[in-house]
């Protein structure tokens, strides 16, 4: 099994017929994801090829979801554009939202988030790689090739490093790697999928791998500390990390003293969670508590 | 810095007054003369505790502003330089409240932080009296109307004598905070001068970095070049994500993620070769593009306290074979301006071939080693046999 996307999701793609969009439906429908058209307002009624496939290209979502059944959305739009292009998949009652821009104003994700409450979408993002359930589907730009199907559910803010610790830990599988991204404000934190995880019969471990700025780690350790009964091992990044310096993602910001790498460690070690002090270490914990499953 | 902040207030109508800039004592004198009366010479800093630091002083003369000025300018408030002060009319405070609109990150969604216990000391008051201190949660899709403002002076509990000048100074505070694409809106104090007349007389405003750069091409006017680290700069000119750290190791990664655990990953291994540290922070994103990787070794190299530089791939979607290519590349493109050790550590997708491509280029200056661990080492241990 799996969290959130499996071999039946149906995907489409908003601004499937851009630069990325295209480059990464291709790469989707490599790593052997369902995808059932792309959206773009202006192109309406045509058709692209990709990856050897003949995609229908929709005027809206709500046509695309009409058409073809469609559940997940993935959104390749720029960040001028994203709040309006995920109210719109909101509206139609898209399933899964993976929004993959970086680059959105903080104001309009904090709209989008009080416009999802309610409803029944979830929003995975921004600025964050995806998802994948590797051997079944990709709805994101993670690499297909990193890795195969295992027992370790991942959870994640970043994105190569969750490619890095993927490939460490290549010999044992994932169940779904997730990555949540790197925004202040997201869509699906790491509570959502370890709430999921736990709850899926295919994930026996789990890894979770975190970064500075704000508690969701903090808020993270209170959870497993009652609701997750399977092995968690962590990660987090950002210890060298200067007091009030933005890096790389926006929301990677120690602020005053609070957002600490020190803090969110000790809160999750506290729990029983082993973190490692660099990813090699880290998956090395992993493959220890493997092995004695 | 505040007078930043007051133009924005001003810009949306915010009661506030906004002073004069002055970067030379003489210019503080001459700001004093002209606006007449008692002044507060202000050092401009982005910074808070200016005022225990010795940087906020009244002037009853223009003389005095002069003195105030010349031992102002210069100093050090937190690590930072005072480049220029402020020079506004005194205006003492009858009363002192605290306001803010913020990201509540925690709970995505915006808050509003009031109290009129306020002033300077919000952290005190938190602590002591945390009654007095309120916190609304604001719902970014509903905003703050004139209703919501009127319930949150009522919350406040400001005093009768300003309470509708503080329902329309909570409404503009919000617009500013929307329309700027603010990630923070604060005033303190928001002060009861003579005369019941309720005025911002400090402000301080952070803005969203993604906003500015989608829609605010006039927020560019807020950076201010000395205020800026050169090399952050020169970086930023050319599209670069660098931010610059005191140390020997200079850094480039592929994404924000792992270049900050390779920071970590050599500060770690620093311990065990005489405390070298990582010297930056630098995401490539990509990491296959030849001349971005170029323009980022440039940038770490004119770092004097560089020793050694550590790039660190992991090829996802851009293979190894590229990312091997463009350091090869890059090189070539810095031809002797590349004068600095480079330890390569590439894995991923068609590492082989990646390695190979730079074992043929047999570059003096490049080693390679196999895990990130093993290539922090490596590189710290060049840092310090280079110091």
């Amino acid at each position: 099994m799996s969290i959130y996307l499996n071999k039946d999701s149906k995907i489409i793609v908003q601004g499937m017929t851009g630069g990325m969009g295209s480059k990464h439906t291709t790469l989707m429908l490599e790593a052997g994801s369902n995808i059932v058209g792309g959206v773009n307002a202006r192109k309406a009624g045509t058709t692209v090829e990709l990856g050897g496939q003949e995609l229908p290209v929709y005027g809206s979502v709500k046509e695309a979801m009409t058409e073809t059944g469609a559940d997940v959305s993935v959104v390749f739009v720029p960040p001028a554009f994203t709040k309006d292009a995920c109210i719109e998949a909101i509206d139609a009652g898209i399933g899964l939202l993976v929004v993959i821009t970086e680059g959105v104003p903080v104001q309009d994700t904090a709209e989008v988030w009080s416009y999802l409450q309610g409803k029944s979408t979830r929003m995975i993002g921004p600025n964050c790689p995806g998802i994948i359930t590797p051997e079944e589907s990709l709805a994101g730009i993670t690499p297909h090739t990193i890795a195969g199907k295992g027992p370790i559910g991942l959870v994640s803010k970043s994105g190569t490093l969750t490619y890095q610790m993927m490939y460490e830990l290549k010999d044992f599988g994932f169940s779904t790697a997730i990555g949540i991204g790197g925004d202040p404000i997201v869509g699906t934190t790491h509570i959502d999928a370890l709430a999921a995880f736990e709850a899926d019969p295919d994930t026996h471990a789990i890894v979770m791998i975190g970064e500075i700025g704000g508690d969701a780690e903090e808020r993270a350790a209170a959870y497993i500390k009652d609701n997750v009964t399977k092995p968690v091992v962590g990660y987090v990044a950002g210890f060298t990390a200067p007091e009030g310096k933005t890096m790389g993602h926006a929301g990677a910001i120690v602020s005053g003293s609070s957002g600490t790498a020190a803090a969110k460690k000790e809160a999750l070690e506290a729990v029983g969670v082993k973190v490692g002090k660099t990813p090699s270490e880290t998956a090395e914990l992993m493959r220890e508590i493997l092995k004695n499953l | 810095m505040e007078y930043q902040a007051k133009e924005l207030f001003a810009k949306h109508g915010v009661a506030t007054t906004l002073g004069v800039v002055a970067e030379t004592a003489e210019a503080a004198k001459a700001a004093a003369e002209e606006l007449g009366g008692v002044t507060v010479i202000k050092a401009q800093v982005k910074a808070g505790g200016r005022g225990k630091a010795g940087g906020v002083k009244i002037a009853k003369t223009a003389d005095e502003a002069f003195e105030h000025a010349s031992n102002i300018l210069g100093m050090e408030i937190k690590g930072l330089t005072v480049k220029r002060v402020l020079v506004t009319p005194a205006t003492p405070p009858e009363e002192e409240y605290y306001f803010s609109f913020l990201l509540d990150r925690a709970d995505r969604q915006y808050l509003c932080i009031a109290s009129v216990e306020g002033g300077v000391e919000i952290e005190e008051v938190a602590k002591t009296n945390p009654d007095a201190v309120k916190k609304i949660a604001i719902d970014p899709g509903a905003g703050v109307d004139a209703a919501k403002a009127r319930e949150i002076a009522t919350e406040a509990k400001f005093p009768e004598a300003v309470f509708e000048q503080a329902v329309t100074m909570i409404e503009k505070l919000y617009t500013v905070f929307v329309e700027e694409d603010a990630t923070l809106v604060e005033v303190n104090p928001l002060a009861r001068l003579a005369g019941d007349k309720l005025e911002a007389l400090d402000g301080k405003v952070s803005l969203d970095d993604n906003a500015s750069e989608v829609r605010h091409p006039d927020h560019e006017q807020f950076e201010i070049k000395d205020e800026t680290d050169p090399l952050e700069a020169k970086a930023k000119a050319k599209g670069l994500n660098y931010v610059k750290l005191d140390g020997q190791v200079g850094i480039i990664g592929n994404g924000a993620g792992l270049v900050m655990s390779t920071l970590d990953v050599v500060a770690y291994a620093g311990e065990a070769h005489g405390g070298v540290k990582p010297a930056n922070f630098l995401d490539i994103g990509g990491g296959a593009n030849a001349q971005v990787m170029a323009d980022g070794l440039d940038v770490i190299i004119h770092d004097e306290q560089v020793k050694a530089v550590f790039v660190n791939v992991f090829g996802g979607i851009t293979a190894c074979d590229e990312v091997a290519n463009g350091i090869k590349g890059a090189l070539e493109i810095l031809g002797d301006e590349a004068t600095k050790p480079l330890v390569v550590r590439l894995d991923g997708n068609n590492v082989e071939e990646g390695r190979r491509i730079l074992d043929e280029l047999n570059h003096p200056l490049v080693t390679q080693v196999p895990t990130m661990d093993g290539a922090a080492d490596k590189a710290a241990e060049l840092a310090h046999a280079s110091a």
